[in-house]
């Protein structure tokens, strides 16, 4: 079978093209995105909504009443939910967004997000093409990983956006880290499409590689939101401690979720992806089990993604601890992420281990 | 605002109580007074902290990164020397700190046994507390419901029995556990939480006894077959034997196997020619003393698996068949070499040893050697390299020269078969005094000097080696992990949650119905679900009509009244 499904020249250059089409379309995604919060910061609107949060911010815990979902007609006569904060916690609605409610920069947005659609349906093409190629699982060397990789964040974030989730704030760094990680791909990484090495012919590579890359990920959207979280935090301190921010800071900041609900974001991202990740390293095991004759060798492939794992779980507690809660769990969950990466990229570019294959 | 604070912890007291079992993080000023066992239950409670627990975590991801830049004995012992013999300064203090061994180490071994006591210290009186907990019932409403997190409240025309017995109808339909208790519906839902939080906690504790047991009753060595050959799995057999500290001889599962063929694909053209496609190893095994022999083909993934016992294949490489005759024209050797690949188009290097039967041309006993290199696809004459153009048998050349005198295989110290000693030997020489060496094509003849008889490079055989590996308990780190995942799922997921409903008729013979929600963490499914229920309550006890505009709309007013 394997020497059958020889490699496809036509449609591996077909894939080419397809993912340097994509980056060019991500390009005019983030050139709209650049747009979209350029016009939101003079938005008017911004401005009272700042000062809006700046009373609320400095009015203590106040108390947010809602009205849950009614449905129906009898609205009056349905009885009505009053929720109640924890005490201590602040109570600052989100930002407007990065539009800022201005309409130009809402359009701008919209066509920022029309645009990285249109992206992601080329790029995922192009990773399927890659796979047609020859005939496997697009996932057996780096350049394959991340343009999988980043195809996969962006669904992610898409995904969450058609299930109406407040997510359009990653938009802009989300486009940036695409055209980064494609920028790599394309020229440092790549790697011509071609035939695996026999200890990649597995089924497991369908498993274990394709739940790796889903956790890195949206791994990673949980971490850009823990990284605007810690701005948006301390920026949320400053005023309620009655400390301007710089200007720039404000006009970006004031326009971003509130701290609690980015923090809530990241914590349901990551608490989500963690039995996956989990997953992932024991189907590594599994594999390598039938591969290598141990399920467990400490190769270092093995130790960074166990480091990874014990990362993430502290996190978790820490969410849970007196004292750890907040911040502190924040830097956890970003070194979390940072020990993801360089177990990406550090372990196979800088350390020699059992998962080097194909160059890299 | 602390003034609240505590009149909130007051009402939520026993309401709120017991939502989790997590243990409750004390003041670590309090230092205890004396004593020894005030001592030991102060490092205890320090210990079973989460505090503690998060450090000691921390810590084991710290620990795990040497070992991931520093080669590991455990992995690979042979790059563990050569990065001894190119730091010479670092490595006595590396040895010091064991990091060569750190997964086996003193302080790693410490970091994981004391999160693991840490664990156990932490899960059993969890798991005692959260039994009590299944075997009681949820806590009675707080005095003031107004407090919860998620509340609302209306009036109604219903009886409060009625609005009691029919919120514990719908109550219990979506499977709260509830009753009434003090006047009030308690219920409670999503007990699977701390179920999947103590079954997780207690899957990894499965998984490192297993991990543990699997390594200290291991066995695990290395054997190297040429086509034809076999293997019959007795410790005598294997080249290379490790096993844990538990292991008995009489573990080795009785099979045997012979090695019939190999075969090795590689890419043919592109800039990856050369890199592996297929290796297949076709083996004919018989499990037992004598039991039927049975074929299989090993791959790199797919071991041949008889008895628990697992065979894998690990590499492969060359072994040109040489025969050597003396001076008088009689085949004194004749055997298969294997060498050594050096680099990925199987480069091999090894030696030929002729220990016995030869006599040189005076007839007295002599000792050979051979060192030999080869290539499986030559680059051609004239092209200025010896190394392997590609790893397939495409132009094989066999490079030899050649020694006499002792192979020192008598001093009784082992020896390494791949390389030759030659500090008790004389290289043949050629007529000009040069070192005498050739290049030999499959059938080709080297000719020695003076009537030293002659080496041939008869045809060449592929080798095969296997990783012989058995590891007892996998099954029960496999079950732990299954158990791990589907815990972690169940205490990430699920929510526990508490819904309080209260019916009180007042003075005017309308009954007021509140309903309170309380989660662990604040969720924005809470008041939704709340909602749900109240929507589904209220078609059973319906809002009365105002009697007055002045004290309707009761909806916001708590809202506010809290707040006071």
């Amino acid at each position: 079978m394997n020497l059958a499904a020889a490699t496809n020249e036509s449609l591996a250059n077909a894939s080419n093209t397809l993912i340097y089409s994509s980056m060019a379309v991500y390009t005019l995604a983030f050139f709209a995105h650049i747009a979209e919060w350029v016009f939101g910061s003079r938005s008017k609107v911004g401005r009272t909504a700042a000062a809006l949060k700046k009373d609320s911010a400095t009015g203590g815990s106040a108390v947010k009443a809602q009205v849950a979902q009614q449905g129906g007609t009898a609205v009056l006569d349905r009885p009505r939910i009053v929720t109640r904060s924890a005490a201590g916690t602040r109570d600052v609605p989100d930002g407007p967004g990065a539009a800022g409610g201005t309409f130009k920069g809402d359009l701008w947005g919209r066509i920022a997000v029309s645009l990285t659609v249109v992206a992601f349906a080329v790029q995922a093409a192009g990773v399927v093409a890659r796979a047609l190629s020859v005939q496997r699982a697009p996932w057996g060397n780096m350049y394959e990983f991340s343009i999988t990789f980043s195809t996969v964040a962006v669904g992610a974030y898409l995904t969450l956006l058609a299930l109406r989730k407040n997510v359009r704030w990653i938009g802009l760094l989300l486009v940036t880290t695409v055209l980064l990680d494609l920028g790599i791909a394309t020229t440092t990484l790549y790697t011509d499409s071609d035939q695996l090495v026999p200890a990649l012919h597995s089924y497991w590579l369908w498993i274990h590689v394709s739940t790796a890359i889903i956790c890195g990920a949206v791994f990673y959207l949980g971490a850009v939101g823990t990284l605007l979280y810690l701005f948006r935090d301390s920026y949320e301190n400053k005023l309620a401690n009655g400390v301007t921010p710089g200007k720039f800071a404000t006009s970006v900041l004031e326009r971003l979720p509130a701290a609690k609900t980015l923090d809530t974001f990241s914590y349901r991202i990551n608490a989500a992806v963690f039995p996956l990740w989990t997953f992932t390293i024991i189907a590594g095991a599994i594999w390598a089990g039938d591969a290598w004759g141990r399920y467990w060798g400490w190769d270092p492939k093995e130790v960074w993604s166990f480091i990874t794992w014990v990362a993430y779980a502290a996190y978790l507690h820490a969410r849970a601890t007196a004292g750890w809660k907040g911040r502190k769990a924040a830097y956890l969950a970003l070194v979390a992420f940072g020990c993801w990466l360089f177990n990406y990229y550090g372990v196979n570019i800088f350390v020699t281990g059992k998962h080097s294959y194909a160059g890299v | 605002m602390s003034n609240t604070d505590i009149t909130d912890e007051r009402d939520l007291g026993r309401a709120g109580e017991q939502l989790s079992t997590a243990p409750r993080e004390e003041a670590t000023a309090s230092v205890p007074a004396m004593g020894v066992i005030g001592w030991a239950r102060w490092f205890w409670r320090q210990l079973t902290s989460m505090r503690v627990a998060l450090i000691l975590l921390f810590l084991l991801s710290l620990g795990a990164i040497p070992g991931s830049l520093i080669p590991q004995n455990s992995v690979d012992e042979l790059k563990v020397q050569t990065f001894k013999e190119a730091h010479t300064t670092v490595t006595p203090v590396y040895e010091k700190l064991q990091f060569f061994d750190v997964y086996s180490s003193v302080w790693f071994s410490a970091i994981y046994i004391l999160l693991f006591v840490s664990l156990i210290g932490c899960i059993v009186p969890r798991t005692g507390q959260f039994i009590g907990q299944l075997r009681g019932r949820p806590p009675g409403a707080p005095k003031k419901l107004t407090r919860l997190p998620a509340y609302t409240t209306w009036r109604t025309d219903a009886d409060p029995g009625q609005v009691h017995e029919a919120a514990l109808g719908i109550l219990r339909r979506r499977r709260f556990r509830s009753h009434v208790v003090g006047g009030a519906v308690s219920a409670e839902k999503g007990y699977l939480r701390e179920t999947g939080n103590l079954l997780f906690h207690i899957a990894l504790i499965v998984m490192l006894v297993a991990f543990a047991g699997g390594q200290l009753f291991k066995s695990e060595g290395g054997k190297l077959i040429v086509e034809g050959d076999g293997f019959a799995n007795t410790i005598t057999q294997y080249d290379d034997f490790k096993s844990g500290s538990l292991f008995d001889n009489d573990d080795l599962a009785p099979f045997s196997f012979d090695l019939q063929d190999f075969v090795g694909t590689y890419e043919r053209t592109g800039p990856q020619r050369g890199t592996p496609r297929t290796y297949e190893a076709r083996v004919t095994y018989s499990e037992g003393a004598d039991g039927k022999t049975k074929k299989k083909v090993i791959e790199v993934n797919k071991p041949l698996v008889v008895d628990g016992t697992k065979v894998y294949l690990n590499a492969h490489g060359y072994a040109p068949v040489i025969s050597v005759k003396d001076g008088r024209g009689k085949e004194v050797y004749r055997s298969s070499v294997p060498l050594l690949p050096i680099d990925n188009n199987v480069t091999s290097t090894g030696a030929i040893k002729v220990m016995d039967g030869y006599k040189d041309k005076n007839g007295k006993k002599e000792q050979l050697g051979f060192q030999a290199f080869f290539v499986p696809t030559f680059a051609g004459d004239g092209q200025g390299t010896m190394f392997s153009q590609y790893p397939g048998l495409d132009y094989p050349v066999l490079a030899l020269n050649g020694y006499y005198g002792s192979l020192g295989v008598d001093s009784g110290l082992p020896q390494n078969v791949y390389q030759l000693d030659t500090s008790d030997m004389k290289q043949f020489e050629d007529s000009n005094g040069d070192q005498l060496k050739k290049r030999l094509r499959p059938g080709e003849t080297m000719q020695l000097p003076d009537g030293a008889g002659s080496i041939t490079f008869e045809s060449v055989e592929e080798w095969a080696s296997f990783q012989i590996t058995r590891q007892p308990a996998s099954g029960w780190a496999l079950t732990g992990a299954v158990a791990a995942i589907a815990g972690l799922a169940g205490s990430l997921f699920i929510q526990r949650r508490r819904v309080w409903v209260r019916a009180v008729k007042g003075p005017d013979g309308v009954t007021v119905v509140e309903m309170a929600g309380l989660g662990r963490s604040e969720s924005a499914k809470l008041p939704e679900e709340l909602a749900d229920l109240a929507i589904a309550l209220h078609t059973v006890a319906p809002t009365a009509p105002d009697p007055e505009p002045e004290p309707d709309r009761p909806s916001e007013e708590p809202a506010e009244g809290a707040e006071k």
